[in-house]
């Protein structure tokens, strides 16, 4: 009697601490469940508070006059950006088509031909590709490469002139400060993240496929073409897609080698201008709508990458369960 | 079964491919090796021009002393970047890494495969991939108009937007790789989730979450766009994130690379070197972590 009257019997005990620990468990999933929803936020709050500080610009040339205007003249209070998208996806598709089959060809290389050993040593080359800054790469593009590669770019031009249609795309050229420059950087930036996606991809294609292709005579090659492409391809179009975001929004390297000319030159040995480059060009000598207008090409900007984004990560993640699907 | 025995065994060695298919194996397989070729030597390239050049602009002035105001200076200095880099990278390591964290504990442990842990996943993937000049501009909107002044925090809050997805993916990775009987282990001894969570998973995964962030950390040092945005510039030590403009090292390649005096690019070149050393240095202690302390080596 005197034992179940006493307050610290080991029942009362446990049910205070019950509730402690059921409220601590609780209070530490909030903290969590808020830490995953940051990632929503920020973005959220990216979309929200540019676009109201870009928002006069945009009003000021109405959005369809801001985005598909071709007259980029601050000092007028002209504000189109059409110059600046065209710049942008011309470089970055240029980009992809040199980086693309360039980085399927480094996934291949590791997963089929290299020796275990030699895998690692250009798994790390890619790496360390990788985790050169940008600006670093945007430094001797401009200060080495660009004085070097002029001569090679006059006498393209000086091959091609008779060649109607190519003539027109690889034109007279003083400056190694154009279009094909900043492709090229891009094309070395972007080789790294297509190369490790493809890699994954690649990992996905089952063992058994590869072997019925020797099994049936295939040379290494004819394996490649039969076995692994066609599974990959959609993983492909994905890494592809993802390569072509964060070549459009690079902006440093692109800052440094492009040249600044806001024009829409069909040749491509001429300087040019794309949004994210412009951005950080124009940043420190900008005030008012000037500003304003910046902002809203980061708005723009942002729009096009997210959406690049989401469908690259939809089509890889599609593809992926694709492949398992067939596997299992 | 006879037959078998006496029928001479098929010749698998590929002497005797059509010469078509043997040049198309030939040629592919030297066109993939072109291609390893094509990504080493732009590594190379920079390598050599950054060592050569960078090393003749390097001296204990170079890390030590205030950068010059005139472009024409000849002469060192860098130290002020060298410590707005450390600083500013460092803040912003110290915001992101724990929210990334938590929030890796939210999809592996909590979230699983619920719609909001799926999408918050997809997202995060999408984040980054949205350009680090766009998380400037929204720094300078949300942080920097606001308080009326740029500074070494602004950039701080902008590169911690930039590693907070990486840290996420990377640390949830992480996380998957904790094997669930150490879970249930816990559990079994009578661990509430948060505590099992807390001290065991955590713990575990320790090493590899540490590598990964890590590796956010090296490639938020090198970030130049978010800076020149929200940062300013300065000449002199600011090691006060919350007082006035600040510099860093990528900030000082981009300003001193754009001028055509010799002075400035020897600079830019000795900043090269010192931040890519920087950068070089976080990502091979992020290697010797994750292979010293992997969870499946043990």
């Amino acid at each position: 009697m005197t034992a179940t009257a006493t307050p610290e019997s080991p029942g009362d005990v446990d049910l205070g601490g019950e509730a402690r620990a059921r409220q601590a468990d609780r209070g530490f999933r909030a903290l969590v469940t808020l830490a995953g929803l940051t990632v929503l936020i920020v973005l959220g709050l990216i979309l929200v508070t540019t676009s109201v500080r870009g928002w006069p610009a945009f009003r000021h040339e109405g959005l369809l006059g801001f985005v598909l205007g071709t007259r980029w003249a601050p000092n007028d209070a002209v504000f189109g950006t059409f110059p600046l998208l065209y710049g942008t996806l011309v470089t970055s598709l240029i980009a992809m088509i040199i980086a693309v089959p360039v980085s399927i060809g480094i996934a291949l290389f590791i997963t089929e031909v290299a020796h275990r050993n030699t895998r690692k040593y250009i798994v790390t080359v890619i790496d360390l590709l990788a985790t050169v800054p940008s600006v670093v790469f945007g430094l001797v593009g401009v200060l080495v490469v660009v004085p070097a590669i002029t001569p090679a770019y006059q006498w393209i031009a000086d091959v091609v002139a008779p060649i109607p249609g190519l003539n027109a795309i690889f034109n007279e050229t003083n400056t190694g400060r154009n279009y094909i420059t900043a492709s090229l950087i891009l094309a070395i930036m972007a080789i790294p993240i297509i190369t490790s996606i493809a890699r994954e991809v690649f990992a996905t294609v089952p063992e058994t496929d590869k072997q019925a292709a020797y099994a049936l005579g295939a040379t290494r090659w004819e394996m490649v073409k039969g076995a692994i492409l066609p599974h990959s391809f959609g993983g492909l179009v994905g890494a592809s897609m993802l390569g072509l975001g964060r070549a459009m929004g690079e902006t440093i390297a692109v800052a440094l080698v492009i040249g600044g000319s806001v024009s829409m030159a069909a040749n491509l040995f001429e300087p040019g201008n794309t949004m994210a480059a412009l951005i950080a060009q124009q940043w420190g000598e900008s005030s008012g709508l000037h500003t304003d207008a910046l902002i809203a090409i980061g708005v723009e900007l942002f729009a096009i990458t997210v959406i690049i984004n989401f469908l690259a990560r939809l089509v890889v993640r599609r593809a992926e369960i694709k492949m398992k699907g067939a596997h299992s | 079964m006879t037959s078998l025995d006496t029928a001479t065994p098929p010749d698998l060695s590929g002497r005797n491919l059509s010469k078509r298919r043997a040049f198309a194996n030939r040629t592919a397989t030297i066109l993939i090796g072109l291609c390893v070729l094509i990504a080493a030597l732009p590594l190379i390239l920079v390598a050599w021009e950054v060592l050569s050049r960078g090393s003749s602009a390097m001296s204990l002035g170079f890390l030590l002393d205030e950068i010059p105001r005139n472009y024409r200076t000849a002469g060192p200095g860098m130290g002020p970047a060298i410590v707005g880099t450390l600083v500013v990278t460092g803040m912003a390591a110290l915001i992101a890494i724990p929210i990334g964290v938590l929030g890796a504990v939210y999809l592996n442990e909590y979230g699983k495969n619920r719609p909001l842990a799926r999408f918050i996943r997809t997202m995060a993937d999408v984040m980054t991939g949205v350009p680090s000049i766009v998380m400037g501009l929204f720094i300078y909107v949300s942080y920097v108009i606001v308080i009326g002044e740029k500074n070494g925090f602004a950039g701080s809050l902008a590169l911690a937007c930039l590693m907070l997805p990486i840290v996420i993916r990377s640390a949830e990775e992480m996380l998957r790789l904790v094997p669930d009987e150490l879970r249930q282990a816990s559990a079994g001894l009578g661990a509430r989730k948060w505590r099992t969570t807390l001290t065991v998973v955590l713990p575990t995964a320790s090493s590899g979450i540490t590598s990964g962030a890590l590796l956010a950390v090296a490639r938020a040092a090198g970030e130049t766009a978010p800076i020149i945005v929200t940062v300013g510039l300065t000449y002199v030590f600011k090691p006060d994130l919350f007082y006035g403009e600040n510099t860093t090292l990528a900030a000082q390649i981009y300003r001193n690379a754009t001028q055509p005096f010799e002075a400035s690019q020897e600079r830019a070149w000795g900043a090269a070197l010192t931040l890519i050393a920087l950068v070089f240095l976080f990502t091979i202690l992020s290697r010797i972590i994750s292979s010293r302390f992997a969870i499946d080596k043990r």
